[in-house]
């Protein structure tokens, strides 16, 4: 089953523009894909905007995994902390296929993880200071997402980011609790 | 294009005090991709003010931001982060912004002194 359809061929809006592929229809293959779950959509509309966007939220899910690694070898992180820590690497993991594969399936290229990255690991002394790192890390991804949700042009791209907006959200309300924070401080995220 | 709309942007700008520490507690928003010192997915924000949008050595900027010929400063910044997509077309940023004039002002306020800190000029 095809993964998407290319306006041009289904969409008669699109044959007036045969030569334009800024719309693109996301089939039911690719929604369920995306948002993890049967859900369907009809007539569906990506815009290459969104592309840019999910390129960069694949950008900061690479950067994420590779921040987990700096602290999962760190040795700082005791036991049940490291397994939490690498199941949260696992989880951005998954963000990242599904963002890749919808991002080559939409007809873009999917960015890879950088060759180096830049962390502060001169002020990584305790498993307090990685879980804190951590947490700001997940904080500001809450936010990133939160930020895209309202500009995707394609309703089941925003739901998709917003399922991995409330999976950060967990990580981040665990990260605070085993810092010894409020765990939910707020009863919204900015 | 980006220069005629950075003018009527500025022009419309209201300017408030802003609060550095409330504006830290802002900059945590950014954090999946920004850092004071270091270049992450977003680039590092040492030096801001004063420099040239998409300037900063090592860093992969869209051809939008090189385009810019943005200069950030308190203006520039409250006009690009109330709408950075539509500030800057073609922006890697796939950020809404911030709506909150007050919120931006305590953000830009904080940019001011955490950029220019010790670290920075490391």
């Amino acid at each position: 089953m095809s993964f998407l359809l290319f306006a041009d061929s289904a969409n008669p809006h699109a044959i007036a523009q045969p030569a334009r592929r800024n719309v693109l229809l996301l089939s039911g293959t690719a929604i369920a894909l995306l948002a993890g779950r049967e859900a369907l959509a009809q007539g569906a509309a990506a815009k290459p905007e969104d592309l840019q966007i999910l390129n960069t939220a694949l950008g900061a899910e690479h950067e994420a995994v590779a921040a987990y690694q700096v602290g999962a070898e760190s040795g700082l992180l005791q036991k049940p902390v490291l397994d939490i820590a690498v199941k949260f690497q696992g989880h951005h993991k998954q963000h990242i296929d599904v963002l890749a594969k919808t991002i080559e399936k939409l007809g873009g290229k999917a960015a890879g993880p950088k060759p180096k990255y830049e962390f502060p690991v001169a002020q990584l002394k305790t498993q307090t200071d990685v879980l804190g790192f951590a947490a700001k890390l997940e904080q500001g991804a809450v936010s990133a997402y939160l930020g895209a949700v309202p500009l995707f042009a394609n309703r089941d791209l925003a739901k998709a980011a917003a399922s991995i907006l409330g999976d950060e959200a967990m990580h981040w309300a665990i990260l605070r609790q085993a810092l010894g924070q409020d765990p939910v401080p707020g009863a919204f995220v900015s | 294009m980006i220069a005629a709309a950075l003018a009527i942007g500025l022009a419309a700008g209201a300017a408030l005090k802003g609060d550095p520490q409330r504006g830290e507690e802002i900059y945590a928003r950014c954090g999946a991709c920004h850092a004071i010192e270091n270049n992450r997915t977003g680039p590092r924000h040492c030096g801001l003010f004063g420099r040239r949008a998409g300037s900063v050595t090592g860093f992969a900027y869209s051809p939008a931001m090189k385009r810019s010929r943005i200069v950030w400063d308190a203006r520039t910044l409250d006009w690009f982060l109330t709408n950075p997509l539509r500030a800057v077309p073609g922006t890697t940023m796939g950020y809404a912004g911030i709506d909150d004039a007050q919120e931006r002002a305590d953000l830009i306020e904080y940019l001011r002194t955490a950029t220019a800190n010790a670290r920075c000029a490391r």
